[in-house]
């Protein structure tokens, strides 16, 4: 049962051949058995859970209409807020918070009679891309547990690879989503900015984020779509849909995209993996298969990318955590000598190393004399960047890349160097800037049978193609149906 | 304090609670007094996760306040967030305006005395949202969050006042603007509005000029503390300057706080601290832009405003200066009188009977004047009454009175008090004669025209209106005496 899809389930427990009941069973199960191997939970819902799932069974038994997502155990990544158990952001400084309130997502998910299981592990605060800067517990890669899950979304990628819940949120600054789905062969897609309410996200780089699903197929990440987007009053920020219209994701979700244009940018490979760009490339001569035009494409401002996201990102980030202070919730230090003393060592105290980092970082390019350099430079740079792909989508209707120019390294191999860390984010980063739609697909296996990851970007508001043409590649492979070792050797 | 010449120069920073039903950027309730941290949610909590939504009419109330303070309102303006910890912000940043002001580059008309005004300009006007608040109690600090989150505008001058009057005179008119608009309550004792003045001087020594190091004064709970605070500031300006020859330099800039009791500034802040608020644009929120017909909407919500209300009342209604100002004092009052006037109430006798007897029921009774039981229709009527002789001066500030509690119009409660005068030359002709006849030496007194013949004269209106129980017309009882005894 751990291998249907979404989808699949939520069919069966309507058709009452499975009940939900019977499926989160399943699942906490499997969390029993693998979870102390790949470490995927920050926090697990076993009672609260069973009781949704038994609630679901009834209304399906009593004739009562259920939600897109009835039944169906899913996990969210632990930057949500939830009014049950801890929002903790992997980090001290949050690891006894209890939230007033349910992020938008989150009450979409409930309201859909979806079954939330657990929270799932980051990189403190989604800073990070291997989901090592946890500051609560460490997570690995079901495919090769000496590896990373990927990050910052790795406990939600490495739950959803290792079939410990049936499809899990995640969130995207830079690639938080895409990256580690590439990392754990599932699929993960990132909304266009503005798409999927943010309210009840806890906030790193707030132009940035965006909260989007982690699914095991392209039609489960459309199910998510159709539940998960859509205007909130709460948040300013998503958009209206009378300028943008939610699509119904799932209704031409089999029917081709026709005379696909296809955009590539070849001088971004440089450092890339030479196994990472043959499977790209055959992925890219599949589509050629089925007489889709390749088009290369120049972005010249795409270089600068990673070091514009860093300025912009951190910049938000040291605002966006100076609420962290001690003062009103939260870790505060033993014993303060004065209020000042409140904030700096319970900052000290709480804070991991990476969101130390950023925060300085963002504090200096902010500062007084520092501003028009790096911040408003930056921000010229994202517009610019914004502009590479406006041009780019007036040749094409999607750009292919991959999404990370390695598979998954080995825990602790670029702990050491941050900045080896920052540049892995070449393929993603500018579409956060950008504040387009991607999706990564699983589309390989390196020679270490560690999977490789498509990515496929489209133009803002526009995951209804994006979908259609990531079908198009999974209907006729069988990359998504492959299972990581762990679990098939047992 | 010593004899040199000098010119006070004063900048007001203003900032204006805004009264509008819920915060600036969530949906909790404005209210005052009420338990500590009872009117909060996440959003004004600063709670992770937790987004700010702009609160509509508090952007209108600042268009308006742009617009009457002819300011250029910004069609386009944008959030910024200013960076600083303190316990009572609970996010550590405030969401302000920072390069781009909703409004800008205006001036306010002020009132001076004799009906001279002063044009004094407005450098910007923004909106932000206010802090908590801390309260210490002993060895700990308790922070009440329910004004966190409260929209305040900010209104910045250029530092065009010259005398502790206009500062007042700017401050109080400020205030008559906001009530007027009904943007704010603008109560100073409730902080609703809160100056600070900026004062130097700038000394003439002949054959140069030099300027004192700028103080700004806080902690300014009235308009008197707000004129005292910079009149005493003249004085030790002057004497510092005397003592130590201290000038204007960048960074010399001091804080200092208005002590009540002692009508002193304190000392506050030596140097003004190299503060880095570390701007950046709002991400959470997006900007607004302000199109023609949204405008359209917010200026037809505009009125006529207090200044040009009095100017007129002066030169359309011939009403003093000092009349016209206390009339306007408020938009309710204004509006009441204008309305008399306009049902054909003659102005001056309209303004007497509201500010000599509406107006002091009104304040015993803490409301307005629309609210004391007569319509400005009635009040029209008594004027034109008394106008016309009907009733006294004296009687028709009686049946205002009485108009409060009876419910009935003028005229009735006139004829029930029996306060309709006699103005019948007939009748009083008859009562004359009768007090004349009684009265002879008087009557001689006032024939005669000497030094008596006035308080003689006096005597016998007297004795008229005792037989006439004070119903008789005094202006025609005087003529008639006039004509019996020439």
């Amino acid at each position: 049962m751990e291998h249907l899809s979404a989808a699949e389930l939520r069919d069966r427990i309507k058709a009452r051949e499975i009940s939900s009941f019977e499926a989160a069973k399943t699942v906490f199960a499997r969390i029993e058995k693998y979870e102390p191997k790949i470490g995927a939970y920050i926090s697990i819902f076993e009672e609260t859970a069973l009781a949704k799932a038994k609630e679901v069974d009834k209304k399906i038994a009593s004739g009562k209409s259920v939600g897109k997502l009835a039944g169906v155990p899913v996990a969210i990544k632990d930057n949500m807020c939830t009014i049950f158990g801890t929002t903790t952001c992997a980090s001290k400084i949050l690891e006894n918070f209890h939230a007033p309130y349910n992020a938008t997502v989150v009450q979409k998910l409930l309201d859909a009679d979806a079954v939330i299981i657990g929270k799932t592990n980051l990189d403190e605060f989604a800073m990070g891309s291997s989901t090592e800067n946890s500051g609560l517990k460490k997570t690995v890669n079901p495919w090769d547990t000496g590896r990373v899950p990927g990050g910052s979304s790795g406990g939600s990628a490495a739950a959803v690879a290792a079939r410990l819940c049936f499809g899990a949120l995640g969130s995207d600054t830079g690639g938080s989503i895409r990256q580690p789905a590439g990392f754990c062969s599932v699929v993960g897609l990132k909304p266009t900015y503005g798409r999927v309410s943010r309210y009840g996200l806890v906030a790193f780089g707030s132009s940035l984020d965006q909260i989007g699903p982690l699914t095991k197929t392209v039609a489960d990440a459309a199910l998510f779509m159709n539940v998960i987007s859509g205007k909130d009053l709460a948040d300013s920020t998503s958009v209206d849909e009378s300028i943008a219209p939610v699509a119904d994701y799932l209704e031409n979700l089999n029917q081709p995209v026709e005379n696909l244009k296809i955009g590539i940018v070849p001088h971004l490979n440089a450092g890339a993996d030479e196994q990472v760009l043959g499977a790209i490339n055959d992925s890219i001569n599949f589509y050629k298969s089925t007489g889709a035009e390749i088009i290369e494409l120049e972005m010249p401002h795409l270089d600068y990318a990673i070091a514009a996201y860093y300025v912009i990102a951190t910049a938000e980030a040291s605002s966006n955590l100076a609420r962290y202070d001690g003062v009103h919730y939260g870790y505060r230090t033993a014993r303060p000598k004065d209020y000042i003393e409140v904030y700096s060592k319970s900052r000290q105290e709480a804070f991991g190393a990476e969101v130390k980092r950023r925060i300085m970082l963002g504090t200096y390019t902010l500062s007084a004399g520092y501003y028009d350099a790096y911040y408003l430079k930056a921000l010229k740079v994202r517009n610019l960047i914004r502009g590479n792909f406006t041009k780019a989508f007036e040749k094409c209707d999607c750009v292919i890349m991959p999404v990370s120019p390695t598979t998954a390294f080995k825990i602790g191999e670029k702990m050491a160097d941050p900045l080896q860390m920052y540049l892995a984010d070449i393929y993603t980063i500018a579409v956060n800037l950008a504040g387009i739609p991607g999706i990564s697909i699983p589309c390989g296996f390196d020679s270490d049978n560690m999977p490789i990851g498509l990515q496929i970007l489209c133009p803002a508001f526009e995951e209804a193609k994006l979908l259609r043409i990531a079908r198009m590649f999974e209907s006729e492979t069988n990359w998504h149906k492959v299972y990581p070792n762990i679990i098939n050797h047992e | 304090m010593s004899d040199l010449k000098y010119k006070l120069v004063v900048g007001l920073e203003i900032h204006v609670h805004l009264c509008t039903k819920t915060k600036m950027f969530c949906g909790c309730g404005l209210e005052y007094g009420v338990t500590a941290n009872s009117r909060i949610c996440p959003v004004c909590l600063g709670m992770p996760g937790s987004l700010p939504v702009m609160n509509r009419q508090a952007y209108e109330f600042a268009v308006m306040m742009g617009l009457a303070l002819n300011c250029r309102i910004s069609r386009f303006t944008k959030w910024d967030r200013k960076n600083y910890y303190y316990p009572d912000l609970p996010k550590n940043y405030q969401i302000s305006q920072y390069d781009l002001p909703l409004a800008e580059k205006g001036y306010i008309e002020i009132p001076l005395e004799e009906g001279r005004t002063k044009k004094i300009r407005i450098i910007r006007v923004h909106l932000e949202e206010d802090a908590g608040k801390n309260i210490h109690a002993g060895a700990y600090s308790h922070v009440d969050l329910n004004r966190a989150g409260t929209g305040l505008l900010e209104i910045v001058t250029e530092p065009d006042m010259n005398s502790p009057v206009e500062v007042r005179a700017l401050a109080m008119e400020l205030q008559r603007i906001v009530r007027y608009l009904g943007v704010s309550e603008a109560d100073m004792q409730k902080g609703h509005m809160r100056f600070e003045p900026n004062v130097n001087l700038t000394i003439n020594l002949g054959d140069k000029e030099v300027k004192t190091p700028i103080v700004e004064v806080k902690n300014l709970n009235s308009f008197r503390a707000l004129e005292r605070s910079v009149e005493y500031e003249i004085g030790r300006q002057l004497d510092e300057f005397a003592e130590t020859g201290k000038v204007m330099e960048m960074g010399n800039k001091s804080t200092r706080g208005w002590d009540d009791v002692n009508q002193v500034t304190v000392l506050q802040r030596e140097k003004e601290e190299a503060h880095d608020y570390r701007y950046l644009p709002e991400p959470d929120l997006v900007p607004v832009e302000l199109d023609d017909q949204w405008l359209g909407d917010i200026k037809s919500g505009l009125c006529e405003l207090p200044l040009q209300k009095q100017m007129r009342f002066v030169s359309e209604y011939g009403l003093s200066d000092y009349d016209a100002g206390v009339l306007t004092a408020d938009r309710a009052t204004a509006d009441f009188f204008d309305e008399a006037v306009k049902a054909g109430g003659e102005p001056k006798r309209i303004c007497n009977l509201l500010t000599q007897v509406g107006l002091k029921m009104a304040n015993e009774k803490g409301c307005s004047l629309a609210d004391l039981g007569f319509s400005a229709a009635n009040v029209a009527e008594l004027a034109k009454m008394a106008e016309g002789g009907d009733v006294s001066a004296s009687a028709a500030g009686t049946i205002l009175e009485k108009m409060t509690e009876m419910k009935e119009n003028p005229q009735a409660i006139a004829e029930k008090l029996n306060l309709i005068q006699k103005s019948d030359a007939g009748e009083l002709e008859a009562v004359v004669d009768e007090i004349i006849a009684a009265n002879a030496e008087a009557s001689q007194q006032v024939r005669e025209g000497g030094k008596k013949s006035g308080k003689a004269r006096g005597f016998l209106m007297g004795q008229v209106m005792q037989k006439t129980k004070g119903q008789a017309n005094p202006k025609v009882v005087s003529e008639i005496l006039g004509k019996k005894l020439s």
